[in-house]
């Protein structure tokens, strides 16, 4: 299957197709999605109903299929961890402070974990399949999943699939309290030499169109993908990784570049650079949280990078990556794990 | 490789709702006219004395001693890993650690119950507030607590369509056996009672101060009800390992988006009318060879009246037995699909079909009328079951069978 067309809202300048020159830093542990000009993609009185997710996951989704020139996609699928947190929070705060009473329906009703997908299906008038996926580190992947088994089961000719998640205040500061990032100064671009616990938190709605048939402006195409959840160890995982890459027939020196899910946390990191020393030894490794921060469905943003690295044969830029720069790039193996627990496989490669 | 015609078998279900803790107490409490709902016990809200309500009848407390787990944990999981124990013991199947095993969850809370508690700590000072209540918000987390609790692991997800998601997860199941990725899976939904939903729901104006009358031409809307409800769908390779060899399949299943309203439906029940009708198409059935519509049925003037009109566009004049068990059960949300799944399957095991409590008077717009009392002894081969969710999502399952 094919990689149609993408759309990507994150902290970097992902939005608009143009090539990514530059990396914008930050300052801090929180990395904010830069938003569009939202009138370009979605009618100005909706747009005012809509809170910040249900904006970026729409725009984003909008982008997506102008690009694939598909106005009405056979299978709109979502994933997200979080939700609609900002209208979760909404609702919930008045309901305690108001105990009970003076509530409206409006935060209630675009806070239920469907509305990115269903307020997609609404303004396309799609009457066909819709399903959201809300399963921690595991959202993206099993949406992905389900749009490729929809695919190969011929219920759909092209699916369009994506993952969602925002960092609202309320949900900053509670990860902080839980330890997920890092304390102190630290700049985006700095991560992973800092060696310490934590990450920085990051953001995103990120969108494909997935096809049966191939097209002249696909970007890559989808060879397979496998989730694994909390492997036993690094035997294990290793053993999983070696198995995907030989069911898909391919081997280690087939794949010119991994990249991973590196996000700065001392610990979290341990499995890639065990990883480096034994099966992807030798190997060309490139990390992208440093861009779009960690959140559960950052694998989106991962996939999104490798399928402009295979249309153009070049890593973009903003990446500065050293690796052998005269050689293109025709297949990625995309390697992420979040936080330990659930860890996923996903190959592309040239059309 | 994908076999997109290979049967999938029920083989095991398990159910935790407000009329009973198990499958024999909820067939019982069917059979017998006994509906769940009752004034609040369990959850505090300052609506507790106004909106009755279909709450298990356990606390955390005793619910924890059932499941196995600590009662610290959100209720929904609670609640999802004792319905989900059942239905993998009954499904027997010994060599369970030699196969692929998923689990498939649905919820629409996820640990709302104790993130409500949190909250109220929080919202007063943001260093406050206990992080064991908060740590399993996510609706994935309760899923995961309970296949930890199981020991599955080869494929875990949660998803989450409103009141439609159990059905997608159970005919997500299906699929990923018929994609040889999995031999079983543990599939349905599970959903507590938070004052998130209850205020929710409220604030739209929707839920019955009495008992609910669905399909009723004076009903005034639902009633809330919390529980969990799982199949155990195997491979037709897994099925013939089995002891009590299992005698009924998911023939049909699709799901089809209204695209009308972020929580009503549509006049004319598109998305309804599409989902029951691709439904029949998967499972090659014609409509006449439908025994009984177990409805989605929630007693609201807009669900019912969406639902009928696509029924009557679809089967008429072969209107088969139909009801809504949501009169016994309340709407438990995303644990509905799955509970309703379980009912699906005791239908067919017993040819009975369940009946739709409290109906006076009929709905003037449909040329059908639900099923009042119990139906015995009949020959039931194919049942559809509805469940449609905000967001215009549309699900609708047939049972058969063989």
């Amino acid at each position: 299957m094919y990689i149609r067309a993408t759309g990507n809202i994150s902290p970097q300048k992902t939005f608009g197709h143009q090539p990514l020159v530059d990396a914008v830093a930050y300052t801090g542990n929180r990395l904010a999605c830069i938003e569009p000009d939202y009138k370009d993609f979605i009618d100005p009185k909706q747009i005012r109903r809509m809170s910040r997710i249900i904006r970026m996951g729409v725009a984003a989704a909008m982008e997506c299929l102008q690009e694939a020139e598909v106005k009405v996609p056979d299978a709109i699928i979502t994933g997200t961890a979080y939700g609609c947190l900002e209208d979760t929070n909404s609702f919930l705060s008045k309901l305690v402070e108001f105990n009970e009473e003076l509530l409206t329906p409006t935060s209630f009703i675009q806070s239920t974990h469907n509305t990115i997908g269903a307020q997609i299906g609404l303004l396309l008038h799609c009457n066909h399949y819709n399903n959201a996926f809300v399963h921690r580190g595991f959202s993206f992947e099993s949406a992905l999943l389900d749009g490729m088994m929809l695919l190969k089961e011929n219920d759909a000719a092209n699916v369009l699939v994506g993952a969602i998640d925002e960092i609202t205040n309320t949900s900053h500061t509670i990860l902080n309290r839980l330890g997920l990032y890092k304390q102190g100064p630290v700049s985006n671009l700095d991560i992973y030499k800092t060696k310490t616990k934590g990450t920085i938190a990051g953001e995103g709605a990120t969108f494909f169109l997935l096809a049966n048939e191939p097209a002249a402006t696909d970007y890559a195409k989808l060879d397979g993908l496998h989730t694994f959840y909390k492997p036993e160890g690094i035997n294990d995982i290793e053993k999983q990784i070696a198995a995907f890459v030989e069911r898909h027939a391919v081997s280690m020196n087939d794949i010119d570049l991994i990249i991973t899910g590196k996000n700065g946390d001392a610990g979290e990191d341990k499995v890639y650079e065990q990883l480096g020393q034994t099966i992807f030894k030798a190997k060309e490794m490139l990390n992208y949280k440093h861009l779009c921060g960690e959140y559960p469905t950052a694998a989106a943003f991962a996939m999104w990078l490798a399928a402009v690295t295979i249309k153009s044969g070049r890593v973009p830029a903003a990446l500065n990556y050293a690796g052998s720069a005269d050689k293109k790039i025709n297949r990625i193996l995309i390697y992420n794990h979040y936080q330990g627990i659930h860890h996923s496989l996903s190959l592309l490669s040239a059309c | 490789m994908l076999n997109n015609n290979a049967p999938v078998f029920i083989a095991g279900t398990g159910i935790i709702s407000a009329i009973g803790n198990n499958v024999a107490e909820c067939l019982d409490a069917l059979e017998n006219g006994r509906a769940g709902m009752g004034q609040m016990r369990y959850l505090h809200s300052a609506h507790g004395n106004r909106l009755p309500v279909a709450e298990v009848k356990l606390g955390d407390e005793e619910l924890a001693q059932l499941a196995g787990l600590p009662k610290i944990k959100s209720r929904t999981a609670l609640l999802s890993l004792v319905a989900a124990k059942e239905a993998l013991a009954t499904a027997g199947i010994e060599n369970i650690k030699d196969l692929r095993t998923g689990f498939i969850s649905a919820t629409s809370v996820g640990g709302m119950d104790k993130t409500e508690n949190f909250f109220t700590e929080f919202l007063s000072d943001n260093s406050k507030g206990k992080l064991r209540d908060v740590i399993n918000h996510e609706c994935g987390s309760v899923t995961e607590l309970v296949a930890d609790a199981l020991h599955i692991k080869d494929y875990i997800t949660t998803i989450s369509t409103a009141c439609s998601s159990s059905a997608n997860a159970i005919f997500l199941g299906a699929r990923l056996i018929r994609n040889n990725i999995v031999d079983v899976v543990v599939a349905g939904g599970t959903d507590s009672m938070t004052r998130f939903t209850l205020n929710g729901f409220n604030t739209l104006m929707i839920v019955d101060e009495q008992f609910c009358q669905p399909f009723d031409q004076n009903r005034r809307g639902l009633n809330l009800g919390e529980g969990a409800g799982y199949v155990v769908l195997v491979s037709d390779k897994v099925a013939a390992t089995l002891k009590n060899k299992p005698t009924i399949i998911l023939s049909g299943y699709c799901n089809a988006n209204d695209a009308y309203h972020q929580t009503a439906s549509s006049p004319d029940g598109i998305g309804s009318y599409l989902a029951m009708s691709g439904a029949l198409q998967k499972a090659g059935l014609k409509p006449e060879d439908i025994d009984y519509i177990n409805l989605h049925g929630t007693g609201t003037q807009n669900n019912d009246i969406a639902e009928g009109t696509a029924i009557k566009r679809l089967f008429d004049p072969h209107y088969p037995k139909m009801s809504s068990t949501k009169t016994f059960t309340g709407h438990t949300l995303a644990a509905s699909g799955g509970i309703e799944a379980v009912f699906a399957v005791l239908a067919l095991q017993h040819g009975i079909i369940f009946p739709n409590l409290r109906l006076e008077t009929p709905m003037v717009d449909l040329p059908f009328v639900p099923e009042r009392a119990l139906v015995k002894n009949v020959e039931v081969k194919h049942v559809l079951s509805n469940s449609f969710g905000f967001g215009g999502n549309c699900s609708s399952l047939i049972f058969s069978k063989i």
